[in-house]
């Protein structure tokens, strides 16, 4: 089958994203007032560090502001990649029409 | 994985330093020699280096109610191997720690390590045992990738645990870290093996005589493998 992969990729997403949203009914339901879910695992490690005590010995020298910033410079880092990724294999792809 | 900046204390993120320097070294050494013997493969270096940038930026639900990351070291690693790619997830991790807080300078080392060293480790060996062995290419990849992401946060999960075994020792402090971090990343380590081995099929598709130039598949496989798709 010619695109059984590219299918095989989209349904385990779909899988995914399915068990996603209805995990996330289950925790949305048993959350108390204020709570968060779905925070970051390193986080979750931090916490449990700083639970013991311990207290980080240095603190970054910058810290994006807000969530807001933080997420654009995230959206930054993936865009940067998925430019050099789209212009390699387009050129790969122009070069073999040519060719 | 990312270890917050100051969550490593004396001497442990020396040490991480002091390990990941070596492959760092071995690594640029590497690109080095790619950039001068074989020059037509440096897109690939790039669309490698770019797949981390991507997929590292990807915060994931998953289905423990926390969110992480997967790594995407897992292409570099089958295509340039552990040191290559080290060099690659320290590009990363140096501007996630300067722009984002995400991971620190201090425990630069120990992230280098785990994500740019021992997940890609992991996956080179799976690939060169499941080529030897004639398995399916795009399966071999899958678990590469898969195992790479996992090896990672596993790799962090014993890291933590040396340096914090708190009262329950590094057993006990290894298994706390592993439930946060294991647990959440076995479904998007499925996800990253998956992305990563349709990539590895459109490089045998679109430019197949990279892979023969990196000796990574024989003409007659790139053959068969085309031939199935087609």
């Amino acid at each position: 089958m010619k695109y059984g992969m590219e299918l095989a990729v989209a349904v385990l997403i779909i899988i995914f994203a399915g068990i996603f949203l209805y995990q996330n009914g289950v925790i949305q339901a048993g959350l108390g007032e204020g709570e968060e879910a779905w925070g970051g695992a390193d986080d979750g490690a931090a916490d449990l560090i700083e639970a013991s005590g311990y207290e980080p010995w240095i603190e970054p020298f910058w810290e994006p502001p807000s969530g807001e910033i933080e997420s654009l410079l995230f959206a930054l880092q993936a865009a940067i990649g998925a430019l050099i990724i789209g212009y390699v294999f387009g050129s790969w792809q122009a070069g073999r029409k040519t060719a | 994985m990312h270890i917050m900046e100051g969550f490593l204390p004396d001497p442990w993120w020396q040490i991480w330093f002091l390990v990941s320097l070596p492959f760092i070294i071995v690594g640029l050494y590497r690109i080095n020699k790619l950039v001068q013997e074989k020059r037509e493969v440096l897109p690939l270096l790039a669309v490698a280096g770019a797949f981390v940038f991507v997929l590292s930026s990807l915060k994931l639900p998953s289905f423990n109610g926390s969110c992480s990351h997967p790594t995407g070291t897992g292409l570099g690693a089958v295509l340039f191997g552990p040191c290559i790619t080290a060099v690659l997830g320290l590009i990363v991790l140096i501007f996630q720690a300067i722009f984002l807080a995400h991971g620190g300078i201090t425990t630069l080392g120990a992230n280098v390590f785990s994500m740019g060293i021992a997940g890609p480790a992991v996956a080179y060996l799976i690939y060169k045992a499941g080529t030897r062995a004639g398995a399916n290419t795009y399966a071999t990849v899958f678990v590469a990738a898969a195992l790479a992401d996992l090896a990672t946060y596993v790799v962090t999960s014993i890291q933590l645990a040396l340096a914090f075994p708190g009262a329950t020792g590094f057993v006990g402090a290894f298994t706390a870290f592993a439930a946060i971090f294991a647990v959440t990343q076995i479904p998007l380590a499925i996800i990253e093996g998956a992305v990563i081995a349709l990539v590895f099929k459109y490089i045998v598709q679109l430019k197949p005589e990279i892979l023969t130039r990196l000796n990574l598949l024989s003409e007659s496989t790139i053959q068969k493998l085309r031939e199935a798709a087609a």
